[in-house]
């Protein structure tokens, strides 16, 4: 397929490796951070990591959208989908997280009604073509999908669909990335940079992190010569005694992001106070609810909801899987108690979480095998 | 503690293998109901069938897990299967309800190795259901089954009330001969053979996605519905008992069909992922809902196990065919690692086919 196997290709993979491994500094271990949950899933289902020195070490960050919304979220989008009349919907990888009572895939089989949407604007119109009940869209997601949200908050107003409302999880990265760097136990040397996330909000709010950090951020690309590109990047600004926030992904993320899209998300939305992140805890300013001017599409004030925080299972490490302080399989409950089809966590869910991407593609990664075959 | 361990001192390996355990212990059913994704042919299907329903139906013939389940009868040997068609919407590009149902079950006997003999249908009617929206469907049928010359020997119609079901359902049962001394088994499979694929893979499961109409993407999918007895009896007549398994590649796609011969076998299977055949338009739209083709429904493809020294002439057999035009030599049987498909990526690296879990769900982002 055009525009996408160029990024694909193995030739070329190698070459990069060749040159990310003339890079490496003998002896020395590198951390590098993808921030995205994209990234994790590009790297296993592609495995980028063949191409890659073992001296490389790619830690999965916590840009899994899905992966970070806690318990007490779930139970709360179970709890507007139970009441008659309603229609909540979702985003495919909401279906199986699982809450303190279930998934929305067993809140539907106990008799909810919870549709899977592929856009808000799918929601909007389910609002419309059924103005006796109310339609609910469960908002997740980082800066990347806040937009598609507001424009369709923008157009609910506009057209005065008053049955439709937004229950809203959308939260922000750079929060997270302060939580990571400010963690004790973790020591990083780079990060690959949320590519879509950049798209809507720059490369500038990162700037603080080679600054007070010294680390490298390299925005990436979703492709696998794109993470390759990053990494022989990141390399590049070791081996010059840099460290800087550089865009690989200029072919669709400008330096300063994409100001209608910033427009809409500062008119629709405001800043919570705080929002509890799956793992890692409350954290200050990380995430969006709609601005006042437009409450009246706000399910939190529409619904009475039993907003309970419900503690993360014990046995669950999600939040050091989160951090990168664990890695997946180092977790107590990893591929035995916690698995893809019951999961007991978060990153054990969507396939972007690190967990199942482990689970999924990673547990043949390190062993390299020569898989020549048909030759 | 040491990097490489837990608290506990357990290494990477050590939970690789106890996922390996886990990944072969008798399926057991804990769910308090049936969820969409009992439906969606991964592994919450698997633990319905082989946790609820086999254990309770016991019989040898069933625990084999087949397509069909085989019998004597004097010194015939006789293959039956049953599967239900519930499709949604009925109709779709490049098929519809009726002709699903008919080489659906066409093909689970084919697959086995038995020259389809004769069919039965049920029709489930929802009321109100448009008169020639069933004639439609009930002349689907009868051409498909005219297609392969299976006769639709019996059958029985029942309606239930508006909104019990989506227009239509349609349960098809088929009996087939075994007329090849061939025992066709995933236990047969063995290190060395090859996988062979009888061509593009996700056009089906694609084309009815796009048919919901709620994606709104256009894109020219065709479902490839088709009978494969032919191809499945060419199979036969050229390889013999070099031909271990075969396998329809329906629910859950090639992969699913490659991890259960793996699992079955207690073999890996390695696959070259640039070796499988998948159309633009299909490998487009999955690029787009972040699905993989190889876990996409097909309706008219078969995964063949043939011993090494007989692929070059399968494939050729298979090629020479319609229905095989576009087979390929996707990969091969290893010793190692037992149970466990992986697959050689285009990009030069190799990464692990698991079994699908759920619906295959869309990425967000």
């Amino acid at each position: 397929m055009r525009f996408v196997d160029e990024f694909r290709d193995a030739d070329l993979a190698e070459v990069l490796g060749r040159e990310i491994t003339a890079l490496c500094e003998p002896g020395r271990h590198y951390k590098v951070m993808e921030v995205c949950g994209g990234h994790t899933h590009t790297i296993y289902r592609y495995g980028v990591q063949d191409h890659l020195p073992e001296s490389i070490e790619l830690v999965h960050g916590p840009g899994c959208p899905v992966c970070v919304i806690p318990m007490g979220r779930v139970d709360d989008g179970i709890a507007i989908a139970e009441r008659d009349g309603v229609i909540l919907t979702c985003f495919g990888d909401m279906m199986r997280v699982p809450g303190g009572r279930g998934s929305f895939l067993e809140a539907n089989a106990r008799g909810a009604d919870i549709r899977m949407v592929y856009s808000p604007l799918d929601a909007l119109r389910i609002a419309r073509q059924n103005p006796d009940r109310q339609v609910v869209f469960y908002a997740i997601g980082f800066e990347t999908t806040a937009p598609s949200t507001a424009l369709t908050v923008l157009r609910a107003a506009q057209e005065g669909v008053e049955n439709f409302s937004v229950f809203c999880n959308h939260v922000t990265i750079i929060p997270a990335i302060k939580a990571i760097l400010d963690s004790p136990d973790l020591r990083l040397d780079a990060f690959l940079g949320p590519g879509h996330v950049s798209t809507v909000i720059g490369c500038r709010p990162y700037e603080w992190i080679p600054r007070d950090f010294g680390l490298p951020l390299v925005c990436a690309g979703f492709e696998p010569l794109d993470l390759l590109q990053s990494v022989y990047m990141i390399m590049k600004q070791f081996a010059e005694g840099r460290a800087e926030v550089e865009n690989q992904y200029g072919r669709v993320v400008q330096y300063d992001g994409n100001p209608v899209a910033l427009k809409v998300l500062a008119e629709v939305f405001a800043l919570r106070p705080f929002f509890e992140w799956r793992g890692l805890g409350s954290i200050a300013h990380s995430a969006l609810q709609l601005a006042p001017a437009y409450a009246r599409f706000d399910a939190e004030q529409r619904f009475d909801l039993p907003g309970v925080r419900v503690a993360d299972p014990k046995a669950c490490q999600c939040g050091e899987v989160l951090k990168g302080v664990l890695k997946p399989w180092e977790c107590k409950v990893f591929g035995t108690a916690c698995t893809p089809e019951t999961p007991i966590g978060t990153c054990m869910v969507s396939s972007e979480g690190a967990c199942a991407a482990y689970y999924n593609y990673g547990q043949y990664a390190k062993q390299r095998l020569t898989l020549e075959v048909l030759s | 503690m040491t990097r490489g361990q837990v608290a506990d001192g357990v290494t990477e390996d050590q939970v690789g293998e106890r996922i390996e355990q886990m990944r072969r212990r008798p399926q057991k059913f804990r769910d308090e109901r049936i969820t969409m994704a009992h439906g969606a042919g991964g592994k919450a299907s698997r633990a319905l069938v082989e946790g609820l329903v086999v254990p309770l139906l016991a019989n040898p013939a069933l625990e084999q897990l087949s397509d069909a389940g085989l019998f004597a009868a004097g010194t015939a040997r006789l293959a039956v299967t049953t599967d239900a068609f519930v499709v949604k919407p009925m109709r779709f590009p490049g098929g519809s309800i009726g002709e699903l149902a008919v080489n659906g079950t066409v093909n689970d006997l084919a697959v086995s190795g038995a020259r389809p003999l004769a069919l039965t249908a049920a029709l489930v009617l929802e009321e109100g259901l448009a008169a020639g929206a069933l004639r439609t469907e009930v002349t689907a049928m009868a051409d498909a089954a005219r297609a392969v010359g299976v006769p639709v020997v019996a059958g029985d119609t029942k309606v239930v009330e508006r909104g019990s079901c989506d227009g239509m359902y349609v349960v098809t049962t088929g009996v087939g001969v075994l007329e090849h001394d061939v025992a066709l088994s995933p236990t047969a499979v063995r290190p060395g053979d090859k996988v062979l694929l009888s061509g593009t893979v996700g056009d089906h499961g694609i084309a009815v996605m796009l048919a919901r109409g709620d994606l709104d993407l256009e894109a020219d999918v065709r479902s490839d519905t088709q009978p494969l007895w032919s191809l499945a009896a060419a199979l036969l007549d050229v390889c013999g008992s070099d031909l271990r398994c075969m396998r329809d590649a329906t629910r859950g796609g090639v992969a699913t069909v490659l991890n259960e011969i793996a699992l079955a076998a207690e073999v890996g299977i390695v696959i070259e992922e640039s070796r499988v055949p998948v159309r633009p338009e299909v490998t487009g739209a999955g690029e787009i809902l972040g699905i993989d083709p190889l876990y996409v429904a097909n309706e008219g493809k078969l995964v063949a196990f043939v011993a090494p020294h007989r692929a070059d002439a399968a494939l050729a057999a298979m090629r020479a065919l319609p229905s095989g035009a576009e087979a390929a030599l996707v990969g091969e049987v290893r010793a190692e690692p037992p149970g466990r498909v992986l697959g050689r990526t285009g990009f030069g690296g190799h990464r692990l086919i698991d079994m699908l879990v759920g619906d295959p769900l869309p990425r967000i982002c």
